[in-house]
Order: structure tokens, then sequence, then C-alpha cells
């Protein structure tokens, strides 16, 4: 029996608690959705419970903005043995772009979701995107390899589900969800199997301390089979060419607003992961030894570059076509990291940032489109610009964004890259991203000609998209500008992230230091 | 219809005894093996053994499936709950210690109940819930169709 002590505690303020509220607001919302089972409560509570989660992340973002981090421990556990929550620059820049995204999504998802999607399903709908948000932002929060697992799984288990509510227009929407099933639980599989090689060699789930211990394994076998397995499970996820085979009929089935979440988020979080195990948890080094990012990852990212951005050239289907086009600029995020430098991990960053902004105006306008047009094959939606003049002129503003002209976000993330590959006198490397953007201005032209050269369908509806979904469209589409003239917000934020991860485990000295003094205690 | 006369009277006799055995699980969790998962199963399985043996439209009168969906959220919000129980209280999420902050132990004890009730009742549900989908859903041939 314990006896009485002494209670020396000073209680933790709210702002103490931001991390844990980040993940814990959406995550209540999510039954409370169900429990309530109204619903006409249902979006009103996902839309506050989004726009907390993004108060919370613009303020956990801006306090890193430092390079400092946040450390939370779950049941007041001290890691390593607790779950840490850990906010470093990194992680907070790609969980403002969830949050805002979510944020922005949510007033389009309200007709949007009314429409393609039957009445009786809205309350479980809203409660399977809060889960969804949840997951995502509880990959990208936490310290413990195991817990990443844990979260991707409550993302993914939601995200099958959402695109599966697809099927109330078309029917494939069922097999693109389990297609995706597959690929993801083999995905998560690989990625458990990797954890389950550390936790062999190290004993231990916390990032910090399993960098720690990694040190000086060098040729230890299991090490390099974990690595591969968390490479290749990620890659699943990240839809890493040629792993991809899962994202264009997820993307294109899902009903419109689940596309733009997914689309903005969903393999941004897992390019994170990537970037965040290969940089943290293994050393730079470590990768560097492995020539991975030389003859693997680089080369498949020039090729997602190239032939992603040619099918999508001969697509029909616009939602498709910006399906395969995600593939391509997957392919510019995972070049920058192969470039192994600061800028190309700075580059990385900020197209992760600016594609997700780039591509929520374009499928938001997608989903415009669905709403008049009834489905987004060029031939359907032709004429549609000159009817829907709003939502026409935000798709030209993506598009140019997609392509990378001057004055929009999009142009930012491939300069820095061309930047990176001049850094290390790779002019042909330039030579090609800017190639392959030129592959961008075909297929956008092809959307822009169907749009705005050719006489409206006569069955379209000609009727501009209702103002909550031109609304969000825009604040979208402004974004994309903004982030294009204004860059010092994004390149700082993306700076400091990349510098953080580039200096390995050596910016979580607190925990090591700990872990060292336990260990000579023994 | 009185086929199985003898399914049905050990399944009766059984249910009741299935039940008390998931809440010794559910209670004796922190003494012995078990806890809210297994107790949730437990559970779970008195209803869908009666569903089995008794038809689904029975077993639905005695647990709507409208209740099972509260029931899974409700399990969820009381895991939550003590967590934020625990953060009114001035500490982190889910430290059970605060519930009683001059015997942390006991705190802890507490605490662990909650969370495992919440837990059963998660389980209970969604395991139930399951079963419905499944045995729910229309033969895609019927009996004559052969």
């Amino acid at each position: 029996m314990a006896t009485a002590t002494e209670v020396h505690h000073t209680a933790l303020t709210l702002t103490d608690h931001l991390p844990i509220l980040q993940i814990l607001i959406p995550f209540c919302t999510a039954p409370l959705i169900v429990f309530f089972g109204s619903r006409s409560l249902a979006w009103p509570m996902a839309f506050i419970s989004s726009l907390l989660s993004l108060i919370i992340a613009t303020t956990l973002l801006v306090s890193v903005s430092d390079g400092s981090y946040i450390s939370y421990h779950l049941g007041g556990w001290a890691p390593p043995v607790g779950i840490e929550y850990r906010v470093d620059a990194a992680n907070a820049f790609v969980l403002f772009l969830i949050a805002a995204t979510a944020t922005v999504v949510m007033p389009f998802a309200l007709k949007s979701v009314a429409h393609e999607i039957p009445k009786r399903n809205h309350t479980l709908f809203y409660a399977c995107f809060m889960l969804c948000i949840t997951g995502l932002m509880g990959v990208v929060i936490t310290g413990d390899a195991f817990n990443v697992f844990v979260f991707l799984e409550i993302s993914s288990l939601s995200t099958y589900v959402l695109v599966s509510q697809g099927s109330h227009r078309d029917k494939r929407a069922l097999t693109a969800a389990y297609d995706y099933l597959i690929m993801g639980t083999i995905g998560a599989t690989f990625f458990v199997i990797g954890i389950g090689f550390l936790y062999m060699t190290t004993g231990t789930l916390n990032m910090a301390d399993m960098a720690d211990r990694l040190q000086g394994q060098g040729d230890n076998r299991t090490v390099q089979a974990a690595f591969a397995f968390i490479v290749v499970g990620m890659g699943l996820k990240v839809a890493m060419y040629p792993l991809h085979l899962w994202l264009p009929a997820a993307y294109n089935y899902a009903p419109s607003a689940v596309t733009t979440f997914l689309a903005a988020t969903a393999t941004k979080a897992a390019i994170y992961v990537i970037i965040r195990f290969m940089f943290t948890v293994f050393q730079p080094d470590f990768v560097f030894d492995t020539h991975i990012l030389i003859w693997i990852i680089g080369p498949l990212a020039l090729l997602a570059m190239f032939a992603a951005s040619l099918i999508a050239i001969f697509q029909t289907n616009f939602k498709r076509m910006l399906a395969y086009s995600s593939i391509a600029q997957i392919g510019y995020m995972m070049l920058g990291v192969a470039m192994f430098s600061t800028t190309g991990l700075t580059a990385t960053m900020v197209h992760l940032f600016n594609h997700g902004i780039t591509k929520a105006v374009l499928f938001m306008g997608v989903g415009a489109l669905m709403l008049r047009a009834g489905t987004t094959f060029y031939d359907r939606i032709a004429g549609m610009g000159r009817v829907m003049p709003l939502t026409g002129a935000a798709i030209v503003i993506g598009g140019l964004s997609l392509i990378g002209v001057p004055g929009t976000a999009g142009f930012i993330s491939k300069w820095v890259l061309v930047q990176a590959a001049f850094e290390q006198d790779l002019w042909w490397l330039a030579l090609i991203i800017v190639a392959s953007s030129l592959l961008a201005v075909i297929y956008v032209w092809r959307v822009v000609e169907a749009l705005y050269l050719q006489e409206p369908h006569p069955d379209a509806i000609h009727k501009e998209a209702p103002m909550l979904m031109v609304a969000p469209m825009w604040v979208a589409a402004i974004a994309c500008l903004y982030f294009g003239l204004d860059t010092r917000f994004i390149l700082d934020a993306a700076a400091t992230a990349a510098e953080g991860l580039m200096a390995g485990s050596a910016g979580m000295a607190e925990i090591s230091t700990a872990a060292a003094a336990a260990a000579t205690d023994h | 219809m009185q086929h199985h006369l003898i399914l049905r009277v050990i399944t009766k006799l059984l249910v009741g005894m299935i039940i008390l055995f998931a809440f010794y699980v559910q209670f004796h969790g922190d003494f012995s093996p078990g806890g809210g998962f297994q107790a949730g199963v437990i559970m779970a399985v008195a209803f869908i053994l009666y569903g089995l043996v008794f038809g689904l439209e029975k077993v639905q009168g005695v647990f709507p499936p409208w209740i099972v969906h509260k029931l899974v959220a409700l399990g969820v919000l009381l895991y939550a709950g003590v967590g934020v129980l625990n953060m009114l209280l001035g500490y982190e999420f889910l430290h059970y210690g605060s519930l009683d902050p001059h015997h942390m132990s006991h705190g802890q004890h507490t605490g662990i109940i909650w969370i495992e009730a919440g837990v059963g009742i998660t389980v209970t549900g969604v395991m139930i819930a399951i079963y419905y989908a499944f045995a729910g859903r229309p033969p895609r041939l019927g009996d004559d169709d052969w």
C-alpha cells in the first residue's frame, strides 16, 4: 500500500496541453458526432473542431519556429518509457498544412457531401472524416515509432471508408477502396515489420532514443532490413512511383471533398514520416551509406515526374488527370529528399505545402464541376469555365501553380528545387525539372481548353457553384497566389525544418544524455 | 419453427453465464489475465450466440442497432473523458495518478478501471455492430432460387 506523500506538482496550463489537444479535439469530435447522431449537428461540430485544430496548429508552429521543440508526455510517463508527442519545426509545419486544409475543405464539404452522399450516411461520414484528420495529425505529431503505426491505421481505415462513400455515385469506388485497403495494409504491415526489427535491435520505441541507440550499429543487417521495410512500407502510403497503383482510382472515385482533403494531406503526412525516419531515426550518414537515395529514390522520382505526367496528358477525365499529376508531383518531393542537402529538403517541405494548397484548389474545382456537370470528363465540362467564371478562374490559378508559373506557390517550390540542383552542379537535373514542368503545361492546357474554348454541354446545369463551395476554393486560390509572392513565412518555416532534419538526431540531445546517464547507472 | 430444441434451451442457459463471465473478466482484469477488450468480446459473444440461435430480429429487439452505435461512441468518450478529467486536474492526459494525488497508485487503480470500462463498452458495441452488418445483408440467392 502506498503511503500518503507530499505532492509537488505545478498544474499544467492550457498551453502545456496544446500538443495533446491538437489530437484530442478532432478525436473526441468523432465519437461525439456518433453519440449525438444528429445530422444537423454533425457538420457544425466537425467544422468547429477543425477550426480549433487550426488555431492550435498555428500556435504550435509559431512557438517552434525558432528551432526549439515541445515535448508532451502522455500519462505523465517520461520518454523513452512513455509515449511522447514531440513538436518541432518539421512536424508543426505539416500539422499546420493538415489543419488548414481540413478547415478550408469543411465549408466546401457541406454542399458537396450533400450532393454526392445519401443523407443517412452524413453523420458517420463526418465522424470518419474527423478520425482521418486525427490519424494524419497523430502520425505527424508523435515521437513514438509504434504510435506512428497506430495513428497510421486510424487514418488509413477511416480513409478506406471515406473513399468507399463515392460508391453512391459510381460503384467502382468500392473496388478502388478495396484496392487501397489491400495496398495500404501491405504498406502498414511492412512498416510495422520495420519497427519490429528496430525494436529488436534497440529495445526502445521512442524515436529519439532509438536514433541514439542505432548509432554505431553500422553494418547490422537487421537495421538495414528495417530501413528497407520502412521505406517500402511508407513508399506505398506515399504513392511513390512505382508503388502508386492504388492512388488514381482512389482519388478518382472518392467523393470530391474526400479527394480534396486526401490529395492535400494524406500523402504529405506519409512523406513526412519517410523523411523523419530517414533523417532522425536513421542518421543522414546511414541513409547516405546505403546509396538508396542515389540509386533508388532519385531515379524513381525522375521516372515519376515524367511517366506520371505523360499519363496525365492522355487522360480524358479532369479528376483522374489530377490524380496522375499528384503522382508526378510526389516525384518532385522525393527528388528533393534524394538530393540529400538542406536546400533539397527545404524544397521538399515547401513543395509539400504548396502542392497541398494547389491540389486543394483544383480538387475543389473538380467538386464544383461535378455538382453542375455531373461528371468531369473533358467533353462534359466543356465550356463550363464560361458559365462558372469564379470556379473556372480558380482552376486556372491552381493550374498555373501546378505548372510553376512565377507569382504562384508552385513556382517557389520548383525554384528552390532548381536551386538545390545548381548547388550540387547538377545543371542537367535543373533542365529535367524544367522539362517536366513543360509536361504540366500540356495537361493543364487541356483543361483550360475544355473549360473555355468549347461550347457548353447542353446536359450540364449552367450556373455558378454555390458560394459555400466557391469561397473555400478562392481562399485556397488566394493562398496559392499569396505564398507565391510573399515567401518569407513558408521558406523560413521549411528551412528551419530542413536544418533540423539534416542535423540528424543531434537536436534530441536532451534524451540522449538522460539515456546515457541511465545506462551508466547499470 | 421449433427446431433445435436442445440448442435453444442450452443457449438460454448459457447467455446469462457468458454475460456474468464477461463482467468477471472485465472487473478482475487488473488482477488476472483479462480486461476490457476480452470482456467486451465475451459480452458480445453472448448476444451473437443469441442471434445465431434465435435470429437477427430477436437479438435486435434486445439490442437495437441504434443503441449499438451509441455504445461504440460512449466507450471511446469514457476513455477520453478520463484523460480529459486528468487534464482538468492539472496533470497530463491519461495521468491517472491525478485522480488521487496523495496516493498516486490508488489513482492509477481508479483510472484504469474506468479506462477498461470504456474499452469494454466500445468493443462490445463494435463486435455486435460487425455481426449485425454481416447478418443483416440480404442473401444474394434465396432458398427458392436454387
